[in-house]
């Protein structure tokens, strides 16, 4: 069942400009985006920074106003309510961030933190308040020991656990959780990430989970969404999606993962130059100048989603990125390439034009 | 081959209002020319501080080294005074930082602050300087269009800024580069150009590296040697290939294991416990109240490195026990 979707999600913002502060720029931070949570179940959200993760999550929450689109839980808008319904959907709707020491009130004790939710939603008294926060504490792993003191005497790890207590508090039906594990280490990641399982299986949660390190996406994501520049460029199962990606970008950002094996090491070119501005987007395909399979239709017009292989991808050439990326070329070589997607060198200029040309071969030796 | 930098039985403590923190506790490191070593291990073991202790960047009334040697081609550094560590700095040792937007100056053009220290360490003209500037920074992969030059740091993305950094730290031809976390703070793309940058300065240039990462991924693809920290020890050193492929130490195991590589989040084994305080740590092997093989003698004496392969030493008692055969591999 789905629980929470978005359609046609645009959110834009305005950036004032010059001395004046008249004229203003628009950062198209997200456009166009289509996507649903279901039912205990993880949805993940992948992409670079700048990529608009954090911005769709936002607006699902409903932290920042759509500039087009829908958010629907339930079937009902959430912009559009306000006072009590806003606040019953807020319930159902809870969230962790990054960054556990700047999202705990430090001059709060481990009891308030976890106590606010449970203070706005409910009349409770205060032996079935500490019930209730003992039950949570004990269901992150931690203890009664630590109701009274501060965020500050706790690790990463152990802060993050907090957050999570705090976003279960009030029984919610999704969490987001945005970027949850990348400031932590990688034993206490495994720990968190173990935990957050543990109690989807248990509560039956539904997660959208934010992330830029594809491993940790693989392990806990039933279905996965690409992101690059505001836009979804590829979705489907998690399985498909990260094991064979069809879009150039997906499977640039899967290849980019350092994986902990020095027996494979990953010998093609890294992704040239950086995600660009989202005040000018490029025009048709917004990856195109750092694709290697661009096509001259992929700078005039933009792909919509299609389905193939079982998930949907916004591409022209889709599937050919992997046999067409430039593979060994030593530093050297790749630091002229670089900051020149203008400007391909002849390598990557051959590349080009192969998915035009073979296409329809290739296409058809496909499984 | 005569290494470049070896650090022998470092000893390391910091004073503070709570106590002594002894931070380091005997670290032996040593990097070859040309070589990239990986200091791996959690936040917290002692990783960052090993390399500013060679910089001698470390405010002194505060830390103390008790006890060790830092030999760079050699010298002991320890010895050295302050002058003659400034004249070090950034000419035959450099450091790259996590956080590039903190680490350079916001109210200095880029080609003003890498210009500003090859005129400090070459005492050349103004124009020379910026033309070795230029060199630097297209051998980090940014050809000067558009005035990089005159841009301050604000206007670069991350990954422009920590080539910045790295042409910065590359300009006057330092022979060792102690890069801490350098991919830490960009994307994953971003962080795969700037570690082909680093393989790319370890072959065309032969600038040896003790690269600081908390990801084994990276180590595994960008290091020579690997060496594992633990609480302010090296638990275990080796060839790349031999520490992640067969690991002896428990430490190194279960930091593997909590890798989310092709697992599922049930599925993934994590550490009990947490990293000690080190203002009392626990006697013996810093590793033993979280190990799952830990013995009576662990918690009693601190275990010194043992060979168990080619250049593959590991601290552990209950490896020496065993009396492994060297590259035969003991953990699933």
């Amino acid at each position: 069942m789905t629980l929470l979707e978005t359609r046609s999600l645009t959110v834009h913002f305005s950036v004032k400009r010059g001395l004046t502060r008249r004229s203003a720029d628009v950062v198209h931070a997200v456009d166009d985006v289509d996507l649903a949570i279901e039912a205990g179940q993880t949805l993940a959200l992948v992409g670079e920074s700048g990529s608009g993760k954090t911005t769709v999550a936002h607006a699902m929450l409903g932290l920042v106003k759509p500039t087009a689109g829908q958010v629907l839980y339930r079937g009902v808008d959430i912009t559009r309510q306000g006072g009590k319904q806003r606040r019953g959907m807020a319930r159902e709707l809870q969230v962790v961030f990054q960054d556990p020491y700047s999202s705990l009130d430090p001059r709060m004790t481990v009891r308030d933190i976890i106590a606010e939710p449970l203070r706005v939603h409910e009349r409770w008294k205060t032996q079935q308040l500490n019930d209730r926060i003992a039950q949570l504490l004990e269901m992150v792993g931690l203890g009664t020991q630590h109701l009274w003191r501060r965020p500050h005497e706790f690790s990463g790890g152990q802060c993050q656990r907090i957050a999570i207590a705090r976003a279960l508090a009030v029984e919610p039906r999704v969490i987001v959780l945005d970027e949850p594990t990348s400031s932590l280490d990688v034993s206490v990641q495994a720990r968190v990430l173990t935990l957050l399982e543990d109690l989807q299986q248990r509560l039956d949660l539904a997660f959208l989970f934010i992330a830029h390190d594809l491993a940790v996406v693989a392990s806990v994501a039933d279905a996965v969404a690409v992101m690059y520049l505001g836009r979804i460029v590829e979705i489907g199962l998690a399985a498909a999606v990260l094991s064979h990606p069809l879009h150039p970008y997906a499977e640039a950002l899967t290849a980019s993962v350092p994986r902990p094996d020095p027996e494979e090491r990953c010998t093609r070119a890294p992704l040239a130059g950086d995600v660009p501005s989202a005040i000018d987007p490029p025009s048709g395909c917004r990856f195109h100048p750092r694709c290697v399979c661009r096509t001259d239709l992929c700078s005039t017009e933009q792909p919509l989603l299609r389905e193939m292989d079982g998930r949907l991808v916004a591409c022209h050439t889709p599937g050919y990125a992997a046999d067409i990326a430039p593979a060994d070329l030593s530093a050297s070589n790749q630091t002229t390439q670089h900051d020149a997607p203008g400007r391909p060198a002849g390598r990557r200029a051959a590349g080009v034009e192969s998915p035009s040309r073979s296409a329809p071969a290739r296409r058809a030796s496909r499984p | 081959m005569a290494k470049l930098l070896d650090i022998r039985g470092l000893k390391l403590e910091f004073r503070s209002y709570r106590g002594v923190v002894k931070a380091l506790d005997g670290v032996d490191l040593a990097v070859a020319p040309a070589e990239i070593l990986g200091l791996v291990g959690e936040s917290g073991c002692g990783k960052t501080i090993t390399g500013m202790a060679v910089l001698g960047l470390l405010a002194k009334p505060q830390a103390q080294v008790t006890s060790g040697e830092i030999l760079f081609k050699g010298d002991d550094l320890l010895k050295k005074s302050e002058g003659e560590m400034r004249a070090l700095r950034g000419r035959e040792i450099s450091m790259v930082f996590q956080d590039p937007l903190a680490s350079l100056n916001p109210v200095f053009t880029v080609g003003d602050q890498i210009a500003r220290v090859i005129r400090e360490h070459k005492g050349v003209s103004r124009s020379e300087a910026l033309e070795a500037t230029r060199s630097a920074l297209s051998a980090t992969g940014l050809p000067d269009h558009g005035g990089l030059l005159g841009s301050y740091p604000h206007q670069l993305s991350g990954g422009m800024r920590q080539r910045v950094c790295m042409a910065m730290a590359i300009s006057c031809d330092s022979h060792l580069l102690i890069a801490d976390e350098p991919t830490t703070a960009l994307d994953v793309t971003i962080q795969m150009q700037i570690l082909r940058l680093l393989i790319g300065l370890r072959d065309d240039r032969g600038v040896a590296q003790l690269l600081v990462t908390h990801n084994l991924g990276v180590a595994a693809q960008t290091c020579d040697q690997i060496a594992v920290m633990y609480a302010g020890q090296v638990v275990e050193q080796g060839p790349t290939i031999e520490v992640i492929k067969r690991p002896y130490h428990p430490y190194t195991t279960a930091l593997y294991g909590c890798l989310p590589q092709g697992k599922l989040a049930a599925d993934l084994s994590t550490i009990p416990g947490s990293v000690p305080d080190l203002i009392d740590p626990p006697a013996g092997c810093r590793f033993h109240p979280r190990c799952t093989h830990v013995q009576a003698e662990c918690a009693a004496q601190k275990p010194a490195l043992i060979d168990v392969g080619p250049g593959h030493q590991v601290a552990c008692h209950w490896v020496g026990r065993l009396g492994v055969v060297p590259g035969e591999r003991m953990h699933a």
